[in-house]
């Protein structure tokens, strides 16, 4: 086999994966650093002027009352009196508009315009922060979604306001343990429109009127809810706006001089009711302000902004109140709310007009220092420009506040410019999806996708030809990743690295595609056999197969947010159904039973000898008896599952908390010994296989690792289980070596694992060889070998003859547990050789399980079970797709080479997914399981990488496990052959004989296309997973649930995607490894076997 | 050839479809509170007792079941036996399929063995009618050629779609829209009586349709 190929062509289609992947992330995630800073008081904000505490000055208003309305549309709140026929959603909210004309210096409405993405938490940042949320927020913990950065009810904290809450309970978990008093309402159930706002109105009178507070907030969710489940065009939101009418005209009553009232929706509704995009619809939404003292200058006039961004709420309320601006807002002052300069006299207190933008001006220029010291992501250019401007505005303030002459107009005017493009420098670089990374990043996946299911099809026709092609398409990549960087260079002036590589991987894709259509043609043209498979791999029929519909079936689920809550089950009933369809097919093919005796039958179609009934039959029983088995790990598996937000009467398995947590300790040694006892099984199991093929006999790396540290690694993770679990005030006189122990065990565990794949890699061989130099001549008598190296024939031919005779005469010593003769027997000594038939699979296997139990060290202990139930499931799974294999064999309709076919692969895939939720991970940020990066350091970390990693592997471990193990799908069939089964395909005059893997070394051009198209066809099906979810996160970019379900599924399948990969590679790398290593030990053999 | 087994057929099925669409209709003109999603499992077995007992009915006026070759009373009486034996198993069986499929095991065990009972009826009946209590001649009839006769085949198509039915009938079950038929087990029933009236249609019409490619070994 040359792997070299194999290996290059797999790299360069996960290469384009990778691209495609990143290159829509990079359009779909927006992400900003989160600065974690705080404003104080102390903070010097006007220089040379009263240095004293900021918060002592007496503010504006002593309290405010916050009604959040969430999804108030702007067209809702506005008011047509020439209106004659409403519709259900408008002239609802008559308060507002009779307000604003009959008290025009005491009230306000505006369109309040929110940012993308337009979600309620992502708004709920938005407006109490005063920034751009984006969806990662790097620097928040993954964990808990409390808000870490400096904010509004953080600074209203500090400064000893008491801050009341009522109504969404996402405010609770973005400041948990932040209010004076709170009453949070469930926000989950869209169907619901009543509980939150009954709940909010049972309480919210009796508040105001009380006096234990100063921040007083309300968040009304019927509104949104009931535009989620009618649409806003149905009576149902009539009459909920009308209610909020009422609510919006008791509040004013109630209101106090120091008081101010802001009613505000947090972002809009489409048409359809929907939110979470940038349509106008969604993003415009009302703010309206009131207080019962004398607030604005006079009635509304044409200086004021048409609009105002949801960023200016944060440094208004600020500033009205008398507390410093949060650290990271980008909102300007609402001017209106502010006294024009020298005014400030007759007003109660606070800041004019002029000092309100300094303040702000200021605070948003040490922001934006600060954010670029950190992060690189705003255009230098830009910056630079702001930072002039900021220079000259702040030395024209200083000279007009030294006595200078009295401020000019323009000097407002350009502070209001200078925050403006601030502002909307940080819009461009945060707040906006990017189409054409997305369009870009999809149309390579697409094409990538494509390129793995062609490859995969045509693997036979192809791996001939595409040796000299790789290196024209890395040619091709990067000429054309080097012209687009000299474009952009000559138009721009910079380089964006992102679009020279996209067109590197779209070039090479294209090429590849046109080189295969012509070489299709060419295969064509040349073999006629190849002909009829390249004129119908595309047919309906073919793609519409059991197991290609069960994948789409797949994708499709993942375009559904119910489907992907779901995920865990759907996944197990297409896995079940699935494996349910081989047998009814197999049936269906009349493969499963022996033939009955069929006097019609034609005579020509004799039945070989080995097809004999009970052959067929056993067969038969144990794929049966092997369903059977991975049914029941399957229907098992789902009681490991962990619990989903979104599902409501659902409890975790009791399996996933660690044995430390547990109270009972008759419970607690239950559970230990049910760890142990699977975790010795998979040991034991692993070893039992080993030593069935004959694998543990030689003195090898590999056997040494199978023979001592795979027991060694398991006796220490037992070991560590029960040291972890001790409760700590049992051995008061045992706690230091307690504590080395949680330290020293799975340190010892990660070197044991690490020496036993080092060992692995170095020396994967595990054959004995044992040469004996008497034996009895009894059996058949070989015929002596035709080709001798003294004939002239080069070396390599002569190893190509040879090794097949060789290996059958060690084969049959082996059998017959005793030695072979031969008729030259005298002259040459006859040669045993244990565990050649399995030198593929053994290490592979043993590098699998190594993994394995490494992995679960990383898991809580409960876990043992279920991956018991994982081994148990692959190795039903290999078995059920070696007996079907055979059985196809057995009655002659085999056909083609080594190539894996479709069902088992997805089988192997799916199971991939089913165990990822089976070891108690959901694709949700909260579900990561957080202690797998302290499993041997106790202490934390000082870096990032090393916990990162150890989260990665914790989390995909499922995928690992069968990535690696993706090639033992085109071994088994042969380590578990009948012998005769392909007796028409095999070597020459041995026919009959078991050859097991070494086939695979009979032909390796075959080798090398079947394990190119396995791998390329578990590369598809994992990227057609990605691409659904791509899809799903592009299409439903405003659907409800993005931000809960769609985005985190696509950053789990994508990461997924990757270390699989990854781990395939690995898993191919060592197959090549392996090969090279049985290369070698051949020509060691030849020399002294032949002469 | 077959002309007058088709027709056969074809009457066959328009009784069994006449019946099931009988017993969902009149009980709702007349019975008050009757209803397919509120009285769900009334419904249900309403329509696998109809089902069983036409079928049984007509297959045996046909004369399609294998004729026995002992005519003793005491045979005929185990066979009836055995037919009744593989019913009820039939039901355990589609009973286990459906918790391994993801049904809960203990809290609505009524309502998922009532819908094993109308698959069991829905096509294992079929199965006993058309070749007596007989696994062997079961296992026999799906393949590719094991059908012997126009009835076999169509045995074949019905109970595919029948199955077809009941697996599609699950896909609405997560989804949250909160519709009456969402709830266990109406969708799959619903399905599978959709899936096993389509194969009712569909099994004469193919067999019409393709009555000149079907060869059949002789009995
Ligand atoms: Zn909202
Ligand atoms: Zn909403």
């Amino acid at each position: 086999m040359k792997g070299l190929p194999v290996l290059s062509l797999l790299l360069w289609l996960c290469s384009v994966y990778f691209v495609g992947i990143y290159l829509f992330v990079s359009g779909f995630l927006l992400v900003r650093l989160e600065v974690n800073r705080t404003s104080g008081c102390g903070d010097v904000l006007q220089p040379g002027q009263e240095p004293a505490d900021f918060c002592r000055v007496q503010p504006r208003f002593r309290r405010v009352v916050l009604l959040v309305i969430d999804a108030l549309q702007l067209d809702f709140a506005r008011f047509d009196p020439g209106n004659t026929a409403p519709r259900p959603y408008e002239n609802k909210l008559p308060v507002l508009e009779e307000t604003v004309s009959s008290r025009p210096a005491h009230s306000r409405l505006y369109p309040f315009r929110a940012d993308p993405p337009t979600t309620t938490m992502q708004r709920i940042k938005g407006f109490t922060t005063g920034s751009l949320p984006t969806f990662v927020d790097v620097g928040n913990n993954f964990a808990s979604s409390a808000i870490l950065e400096d904010n509004l009810i953080h600074q209203f904290v500090q400064t000893g306001k008491r801050v009341v809450f009522m109504g969404d309970d996402t405010w609770e978990s973005l400041f948990p343990k932040k209010f004076h008093r709170s009453l949070p309402f469930p926000s989950f159930n869209v169907k619901d429109l009543h509980t939150v706002d009954n709940g909010i109105l049972q309480h919210l009178y009796n508040t105001m009127v009380g006096d234990d507070w100063e921040v007083l907030v309300a968040h009304f969710l019927g509104v949104d809810h009931c535009g989620h489940r009618f649409g806003p065009d149905h009576p149902a939101m009539a009459e909920k706006l009308t209610q909020m009418d009422g609510v919006i005209r008791s509040v004013i009553d109630r209101l106090q001089n120091d008081t101010l009232l802001v009613v505000m929706g947090d972002h809009g509704m489409t048409d359809t009711g929907d939110h979470g995009g940038e349509s106008q619809k969604e993003t415009d939404a009302a703010v309206f302000f009131y207080s019962p003292f004398p607030l604005f200058a006079g009635p509304l006039s044409q200086s004021e902004p048409d609009v105002v961004p949801q960023t200016d709420l944060v440094p208004t309320l600020a500033l009205l109140l008398g507390v410093p601006i949060p650290y990271s807002s980008v909102g300007q002052v609402l001017l209106p709310l502010f006294p024009p300069h020298g005014q400030t006299e007759g007003a109660v207190g606070g800041l004019s007009q002029l000092e309100a933008l300094w303040i702000n001006a200021k605070q948003v220029n040490r922001f934006l220092e600060t954010y670029s010291t950190m992060a690189k992501d705003i255009p230098p250019e830009s910056l630079s420009q702001l930072k002039d401007t900021f220079s000259q505005l702040s030395s024209e303030y200083l000279t007009t506040i030294r006595g200078g002459p009295s401020p000019s107009p323009e000097l407002a005017t350009s502070l209001q410019a200078y925050l403006t493009s601030v502002r909307d420098t940080c819009r461009a670089t945060w707040a906006q999806f990017n189409p054409f990374k997305m369009a870009a990043g999809l149309a390579i996946l697409t094409l990538a996708c494509l390129i793995c299911f062609i490859l995969s099809e045509l693997s036979f026709a192809l791996n001939g030809e595409n040796r000299s092609g790789l290196k024209a398409q890395v040619a091709v990549a990067l000429t054309a990743g080097l012209c687009v960087a000299v474009c952009q260079l000559y138009t721009r002036g910079y380089i964006e690295v992102l679009w020279c590589v996209a067109a590197a991987a779209f070039s090479s894709e294209l090429l590849f595609l046109w080189r295969a259509r012509q070489s299709g043609v060419c295969a064509v043209a040349k073999n006629g056999s190849i002909a009829p498979k390249c004129a119908t791999w595309l047919t309906p029929r073919r793609l519409l197969a059991p197991p290609l519909l069960v994948l789409l079936l797949r994708c499709a689920s993942l375009l559904s947010d119910s489907y992907v809550v779901a995920e865990g089950r759907v996944v197990t009933f297409l896995v079940f159904s699935l494996a349910l369809y081989i047998p009814v097919h197999l049936n269906w093919d009349s493969l499963l039973l022996p033939p009955s005796h069929d006097p019609l039958k034609p005579a020509g179609l004799l039945p070989s000898p080995a097809l004999s009934p009970s052959t067929v039959r056993k067969e038969s029983s144990t794929l049966l008896s092997c369903l059977g088995l991975l049914i029941g790990s399957l229907y098992l598996s789902l009681s490991f599952h962990s619990c989903r937000e979104e599902q409501g009467s659902c409890q975790p398995s009791p399996f996933l908390s660690p044995l430390s947590r547990l109270q009972d300790s008759q419970l607690k040694n239950l559970h230990y010994i049910l760890s142990v006892v699977s975790l010795g099984l998979c040991t034991y199991l692993l070893r039992c296989c080993l030593r069935h093929y004959g694998n543990l006999n030689s003195s090898g790396g590999t056997v040494f690792t199978a023979r001592c540290i795979l027991p060694l690694l398991s006796v220490c993770l037992g070991l560590h289980w029960a040291v972890s679990a001790t409760p700590e005030d049992t051995f008061r006189n045992l706690t230091e070596l307690i504590s080395l122990a949680q330290l020293a065990l799975p340190r010892a565990a990660f070197c044991l694992l690490g020496l036993g794949l080092f060992l692995i890699w170095l020396d994967p061989l595990t054959v004995f060889v044992k040469t004996r130099a008497e034996y009895s001549a009894r059996g058949p008598s070989l015929p002596p070998p035709r080709y001798r190296a003294s004939t002239g024939i080069s070396p390599q031919a002569e190893l190509h003859h040879l090794i097949p005779q060789i290996y059958q005469r060690m084969r049959r010593s082996l059998d017959d547990g005793e030695l072979s003769g031969g008729s030259e027997a005298e002259s040459r000594p006859a040669v045993e050789a244990y565990g050649l038939g399995t030198v593929y699979s053994a290490p592979l296997l043993l590098f699998c399980g190594l993994l394995g139990i490494g992995l679960l060290l990383l898991h809580p202990e409960g876990m043992a079970l279920s991956f018991l139930l994982l081994l148990l499931e692959m190795a039903a799974l290999l078995h059920i797709h070696a007996s079907s294999t055979n059985l196809k064999g057995l009655q002659g309709t085999f056909s083609g080479g080594y190539n894996v076919p479709w069902t088992p692969i997805v089988l192997w895939s799916l199971a991939a997914t089913q165990f990822f939720h089976a070891t108690g991970h959901l694709p949700t940020f909260p579900s990561i399981q957080w202690g797998a990066a302290f499993v041997g350091f106790p202490d934390g970390h000082t870096g990032t990488t090393l916990p990162a990693s150890l989260v990665t592997l914790n989390t995909f471990a499922a995928h690992i496990l069968f990535a690696v193990g993706c090639p033992l799908l085109l071994f088994w069939p042969l380590v578990c052959e009948i012998r005769g089964s392909r007796g028409g395909r095999a070597f020459g005059e041995g026919g009959e004989d078991a050859v097991m893997e070494m086939r695979l070394r009979e032909n390796p051009q075959q080798f090398s296309s079947a394990l190119l198209q396995l791998a390329t066809r578990y590369l598809f099906i994992h990227g057609a997973q990605v691409f659904a979810s791509v899809c799903a996160a592009a299409i439903l970019r405003r659907h409800l649930m993005v931000w809960k379900v769609f985005a985190p599924k696509l950053m789990f399948e994508a990461s997924g995607f990757v270390v699989s990969s990854v781990f395939l590679l690995v898993g191919v790398t060592l197959v090549a490894r392996v090969d090279v290593a049985v290369g070698r030990w051949f020509k060691r053999l030849i020399p002294d076997a032949s002469r | 050839m077959w002309d007058h087994e088709i027709r056969a057929m074809a009457s066959t099925h328009a009784i069994i479809a006449a019946s099931v669409f009988m017993v969902t209709v009149l009980p709702a003109v007349f019975v008050p509170g009757f209803s397919v999603y509120g009285t769900h499992l009334l419904w249900l077995y309403l329509v696998s007792g109809v089902v069983t007992a036409v079928s049984v009915a007509v297959f045996w006026l046909l004369g399609i079941t294998p004729p026995t070759k002992k005519h003793s009373l005491g045979y005929k009486l185990s066979r009836l036996f055995r037919s009744c034996l593989y019913f009820f198993l039939s039901c355990l069986f589609f009973h286990t399929v459906v918790v391994l499929y993801g049904a809960p095991l203990i809290e609505s065990a009524l309502e998922t063995f009532s819908l094993a009972v109308l698959l069991t009826s829905l096509t294992t009946l079929r199965c006993l009618c058309v070749l007596g209590p007989n696994v062997q001649a079961w296992i026999r009839v799906f393949s590719r050629h094991g059908a012997m006769s126009v009835w076999d085949t169509c045995l074949q198509i019905t109970v595919a779609c029948t199955m077809v039915g009941a697996w599609l009938g699950a896909f609405p079950i997560p989804l949250d829209w909160d519709r009456p038929w969402q709830v266990w087990p109406v969708s799959c029933s619903l399905g599978a009586i959709i899936g096993f009236l389509t194969g009712l249609v569909a099994a004469p019409a193919w067999i019409h349709y393709h009555r000149k490619h079907l060869t059949y070994k002789c009995k």
